[in-house]
């Protein structure tokens, strides 16, 4: 027997328990009578205790008391991390099965990445996963900028912007991670603290690309915009106040024993499980495996910083807690040396076929077309407008071919594989994001625990489902 | 592992003669025309004459340079010690762009994947997924997977690449050697319609379960409406003019 168990607390279609006479169970599905198709028996609980509801079940039944019992977790949960849906199978609140279910936020990204101009393309995939956009936009230059073959020719500048912008990007991505995965533990400080600090690293995205999210701020070929005068003072003035508040959020769960109770040897998945299911990212590190593609195939210069790879050993939601408190810790010390590294110069490849026609300009009614680039085309250049129009409208052509590339986002490698077919719009794009291959691990990590440890071995992965899903 | 059984870096021809002939790029499309427009208009410009060819990288000539050549030898080599030659499991190796890519032939694919993950000198623990790619008009291959493994031990990345065709969209799983690929691969089935052969639960993962149709294959219209301005249409994307 298996028993499906409709969550109808508050729902008016049922009938409301009397909390005096114990549980209420009502044998078939309000919402669909008469339909049995399994031939199971459906029951709809609304509460109660679960000794006395196991004990009406199984006189309904008139059989063994068994309490195997599938529970529809999600895709609306608020604990879920978003639309995932996950199949449960417990018996009592151990946990025996757990499926995931994931495609409710599928956007066919990939498929109308194909209908645009590659430029056109940052537009798409920074809103895949949207707590990481800088990741997306930064692979995706970078497959494409390795199909062009202009590696070598992106501005310093550039890729310093690119760095610091992936690296302030990590410590929203950690903070959310930290807060929703509190939040889902009931530790609301953590939550408030975590989004606090997420928000200033929003400012700091607003200020340099006009958003908070979805920026389509990286281009193939560099950045689209220097940064605005009092950027880097901004971010001078949030490397100095976010060590004391990352303190408030380690004095609060470090060594709180409800928070370690919770997270220790909770969601459990040593080196052999990670290289067996693909992990990537804090989960593998906390493995004490340091692994980290910024260290092993550097990019956009990483070689040129001074951090450390973080580990822990203990495989566990704590250990993957205390490493990505450490990742922020080094990514502020990233942000730091990028700040030093900003030199003056060009942020857009010098290729004029590959590079935007012009940037945009400061005028009274805030950021908008630089005028000067319009009195140049429209009133100067006819060669000028010529160009514009052809790369603005058609787009560049890209060598056919394939390419690989993979980077390390917070959450593990993001990669990006790339087709041209030499044309001016992608063939096929297509992003390997670490959540889809991570929440794989959710059964292992978590079968045979505590229905609650469930929510903390997701959470512990940290999936976002627009990036699951894309 | 003998060392007769490695491949001539240079084909020396006292040795092993090498298993892989240079291939000629593989020609995919040729284009008219200087602007790449789709439509059927007259040519005013003059410049319709002009001929295209669209080629994809084939066989590179060896050596490839950095450890892809130590790569290829240690593969060749586990591969000749299992009793299946090289050229009969590897269609063509391309390096392009600093990528090493191998094109295996459908029915070894397992096998090599198998011994890149084993052998101790490839050591390719980590499989980062399976992307598939539709190919309409190449006849008989159709349908591409890309899978890129990584070698955390030492360092290395190399890609395997395998073909099936639109009549016959079967290729081995991975799951076998790679678990990770379990999701990949219903992915790729549900994109693209490749099946799996050995999957354990081949089935949609992100469309609904009973959707028609796999919505990547270049076939399967993209869809959507005009946009709307006051007094001006624009048509939807995947009607607007394109340039090739």
């Amino acid at each position: 027997m298996s028993v499906d168990v409709a969550q109808t607390v508050g729902d008016d279609r049922s009938e409301q328990p009397d909390p005096a006479s114990g549980p209420t169970v009502l044998v078939g599905d309000p919402y669909a009578a008469g339909s049995d198709p399994a031939g199971e028996q459906v029951f709809t609980l609304a509460g109660g205790d679960w000794d006395e509801i196991a004990r009406e079940l199984s006189r309904n039944e008139g059989d063994s008391p068994e309490e195997r019992i599938v529970v529809n977790m999600g895709p609306q949960h608020p604990s879920t991390h978003g639309v995932l849906r996950l199949v449960v199978e417990t018996e009592g609140e151990t946990v025996t099965e757990v499926r995931c279910g994931i495609g409710f936020l599928h956007t066919g990204i990939e498929k109308n990445l194909e209908f645009r101009n590659w430029t056109q393309g940052v537009t798409f995939v920074t809103r895949m996963d949207y707590t990481t956009p800088f990741y997306q936009e930064v692979a995706y230059c970078l497959a494409v900028e390795k199909l062009l073959g202009v590696e070598d020719q992106i501005p310093k500048r550039a890729s310093v912007i690119r760095v610091l912008l992936m690296e302030l990007n990590r410590i929203a991505s950690h903070m959310v991670c930290i807060a929703t995965g509190g939040m889902e533990m009931g530790a609301l400080s953590a939550m408030i603290f975590g989004f606090r600090e997420r928000e200033q690293v929003l400012d700091i995205f607003e200020m340099v690309t006009g958003l908070r999210m979805n920026h389509a701020f990286v281009r193939p070929g560099g950045v689209a915009q220097d940064l605005p005068p009092g950027a880097v003072d901004k971010i001078r003035e949030f490397l100095t106040y976010m060590p004391t508040r990352m303190k408030d959020i380690e004095a609060l769960c470090n060594e709180n024993p409800i928070f370690k109770g919770r997270t220790e040897n909770v969601g459990y998945l040593d080196l052999t499980g990670c290289m067996a299911l693909g992990m990537t990212g804090p989960v593998l590190r906390a493995t004490g495996l340091p692994h980290d593609l910024r260290k092993s195939q550097p990019y956009c210069g990483y070689e040129d910083y001074d951090f450390d790879v973080v580990t822990w050993d203990s495989c566990d939601a704590y250990g993957r807690y205390r490493i990505r408190m450490d990742e922020v810790r080094q990514s502020l010390k990233i942000v730091a040396q990028c700040l030093d590294k900003l030199e003056p110069g060009p942020v857009m490849i010098e290729d004029k076929k590959i590079a935007w026609p012009a940037q945009l300009a400061l005028g009274g009614d805030g950021m908008g077309n630089s005028l000067d680039h319009i009195r140049h085309i429209m009133g100067e250049s006819m060669e000028a407008l010529i160009h514009h129009f052809k790369l603005v409208t058609e787009g560049f052509r890209v060598p056919p071919g394939q390419v690989y590339v993979g980077i390390e986002s917070p959450k593990g490698e993001l990669g990006c594989h790339a087709v041209s077919d030499g044309g001016t719009r992608p063939y096929r794009v297509h992003f390997r994001d670490p959540s889809f291959n991570n929440l794989q691990a959710v059964a292992v990590m978590s079968e045979g625990g505590m229905l609650a440890d469930l929510i903390v071995a997701v959470a512990s992965i940290d999936p976002v489902m627009g990036g699951v899903d894309r | 592992m003998s060392e007769g059984n490695l491949p001539e870096p240079n084909g020396n021809g006292n040795e092993l003669p090498q298993p892989l002939a240079v291939q000629a790029a593989e020609i995919v499309a040729v284009r008219h025309g200087m602007f790449g427009g789709s439509g059927t208009g007259g040519d005013t410009s003059g410049y319709g004459r002009l001929v295209r060819v669209i080629e994809f990288p084939g066989q590179s000539p060896r050596p490839y340079g950095g450890y892809f050549d130590e790569v290829e030898n240690e593969l060749f080599g586990a591969l000749d010690e299992q009793g299946l030659a090289p050229e009969t499991a590897i269609e063509k190796v391309v390096v392009y762009r600093d990528q090493l890519a191998f094109h295996v032939r459908r029915a070894h694919l397992a096998q090599v994947a198998k011994t890149l993950r084993d052998d101790p000198a490839l050591r390719f623990e980590l499989c980062l997924g399976v992307s598939g790619v539709h190919f309409p008009e190449e006849t008989g291959r159709e349908l591409q997977i890309l899978v890129p493994l990584l070698s955390i031990s030492h360092n290395r990345r190399v890609q395997l690449v395998a073909t099936c065709p639109d009549e016959d969209p079967h290729l081995p799983s991975l799951t076998g050697v790679y678990p990770a690929v379990d999701w990949h691969e219903r992915e790729t089935w549900d994109m693209f319609g490749i099946i799996f052969d050995g999957h354990p639960a081949l089935t949609r993962i992100l469309m609904p379960d009973d959707w028609p149709g796999h919505p990547q294959r270049k076939d399967y219209p993209l869809g959507g409406i005009p946009v709307e301005f006051k007094g001006a249409q624009i048509p939807s994307p995947d009607q607007r003019r394109s340039y090739r």
